[in-house]
């Protein structure tokens, strides 16, 4: 199944954050968004996960989604949103309870995911017993548990430290190698974006409207070889974006 | 020469309360003798106090007598009863508040408007609706209890995290659900202490019901020893409802700690 978004368009009151955004994500694909902060990217992909209405424009399914997928579209959180009352195991098996799915199955899942994702020791843990690294490592085994179609991942890794961050990016790039799973990922990190997306979208702002949109071939699993390569990238990404997050900076908020 | 060499002076620390359980006990016996001292020295009159001897006499005679039960019993089944009541009521409005705008619209203002009324005022009317014996008493008490229940409820859910009920919608799992299992646990704390005040309240309420008409209970035992001038019995009342106050507290510490252990 591929997104494809067309002619997206909405504004919060008075102000227009979006204007006229049409992209694919393609099935494989990992299409970063990235662009300066308040520029409506987060707005995007509550957009296309059906969390919020567009005011003009549809964000439109190409083809069926795949019959074993429980939820086609699955967000990753910034801040994991896992519930401290659950632990690790029962804030997975949550999402899964209202699917039709018999409880044999559910605990069948919920164990291969832990597993997959290497948490299996942790399956009894409290979210307050786990460091920020951990808990987003939780919050991918529950996006993983649904079975998604395409991820949204909201700046997933914006609320780690940056040491947390690289080992969870080498985590991700394997992720991908095995599952081959299609994201939609946004972030302001513009060496996440060069690390991770197949193709990356820059979006400007007020209103957003898409700047540039950068391919990357290099495989994802190769890309610490050619540093030299992508932070070449980067820095033009930078170029692109500079001025405008001079602006964003200093801006009142709700002014 | 060498330069001078000085140790950097602390000045952090403080702002932490830290848990200290043998104060309070010394707080209280200190308390306690220097009115002992001072009654039986005569430096505070017999009018003015009673002696604490005088008052642990009373309770166990109180106790002997085996009326303490007889007034203890009524006043635990109306308390409970009342507080059971009115909790459910409570809890059920600020659901409900909480849940819906259309109901908050209608139902908000009743809420803000019950709450300050003291409900002792309204007994006489109770009596009237509910009939003299328990009825009447188990509604006052139920009454005060809703009010702040209801209040506790709404703001506990207003007060959910949204990004808990994003998470559950972007999941696709069904509204009773996320009622169910993201936001009831959520609100949880929050409607928690809401009971304690409920519970204080509801004790006052009961010894208010039971002074306007009840042959037994912690009330009417209080208003008879009061209208005899009786100190040391009066005191031994007022005692037996401060005990149960902290014994609730200390009940409803306990839930916190099991129900509410993933907090950090």
């Amino acid at each position: 199944m591929d997104i494809s978004l067309e002619n997206i368009s909405h504004s919060y009151g008075e102000v227009e954050v979006l204007r006229d955004i049409s992209f694919e994500i393609k099935k494989g694909q990992i299409v970063s968004l990235v662009g300066p902060s308040g520029c409506g990217k987060s707005t995007l992909l509550r957009f296309i996960g059906g969390l919020e209405k567009p005011d003009k424009g549809k964000v439109i399914q190409v083809g069926l989604p795949n019959q074993n997928s429980i939820n086609p579209l699955t967000y990753i959180f910034q801040d994991f949103a896992l519930l401290p009352w659950l632990s690790v195991y029962k804030n997975i098996s949550l999402v899964l309870e209202d699917h039709n799915i018999k409880k044999k199955q559910i605990a069948k899942i919920v164990k291969s995911v832990l597993q997959r994702t290497r948490l299996s020791e942790f399956a009894n843990a409290l979210p307050k017993q786990l460091s920020g690294g951990m808990k987003q490592r939780v919050s991918i085994a529950r996006a993983l548990s649904v079975r998604p179609e395409v991820m949204l991942m909201d700046e997933p890794l914006s609320a780690l430290d940056s040491q947390t961050r690289e080992l969870l990016m080498d985590d991700l790039v394997e992720l991908w190698s095995r599952e081959k799973f299609t994201a939609c990922y946004v972030t302001h990190n513009l060496n996440e974006a060069v690390r991770l997306g197949h193709k990356i979208i820059v979006l400007g702002r007020r209103p957003a409207v898409i700047r540039e949109i950068v391919d990357i071939d290099i495989p994802l699993e190769q890309r610490k070889d050619y540093a030299q390569e992508l932070s070449k990238k980067q820095k033009k990404l930078w170029d692109l974006m500079r001025e405008e997050a001079q602006i964003a900076d200093k801006e009142l908020i709700d002014a | 020469m060498p330069k001078k060499r000085r140790e950097v002076k602390f000045r952090g620390g403080g702002f932490v309360s830290k848990p200290m359980v043998y104060v309070s006990p010394i707080v209280f016996i200190t308390i306690i003798a220097l009115l002992e001292w001072g009654t039986r020295s005569g430096f505070i009159s017999d009018l003015t106090l009673p002696r604490p001897s005088g008052v642990y006499q009373a309770f166990l005679d109180l106790y002997h007598s085996g009326l303490l039960f007889k007034h203890l019993v009524p006043s635990l089944t109306r308390l409970i009863i009342g507080s059971i009541m009115g909790t459910i009521a409570g809890i059920s409005v600020g659901l409900i508040i909480g849940l819906f705008s259309f109901a908050r619209a209608g139902l908000l203002p009743i809420v803000s408007a019950i709450f300050p009324i003291p409900k002792i005022a309204l007994l006489p009317l109770f009596v009237i609706w509910f009939g003299i014996d328990e009825g009447s008493k188990y509604a006052l008490i139920a009454f005060g209890v809703f009010a702040p229940m209801a209040v506790a409820t709404y703001s506990a859910i207003d007060n959910v995290d949204r990004s808990f009920i994003r998470m559950g919608q972007s999941f696709g799992l069904k509204w009773s659900s996320i009622v169910r299992k993201i936001i009831l646990p959520a609100a949880l704390p929050g409607i928690l202490s809401g009971l304690k005040i409920a519970l204080a309240i509801a004790i006052i309420l009961l010894v208010a019901a039971e002074m306007l008409g009840a042959n037994y209970g912690i009330g009417a035992y209080i208003l008879e020893a009061g209208s005899l001038y009786d100190l040391e019995r009066l005191f031994a009342g007022v005692t037996i409802l401060s005990i149960l106050g902290i014994i609730i507290n200390w009940l409803i510490g306990l839930l916190e700690k099991k129900l509410l252990s993933w907090r950090t």
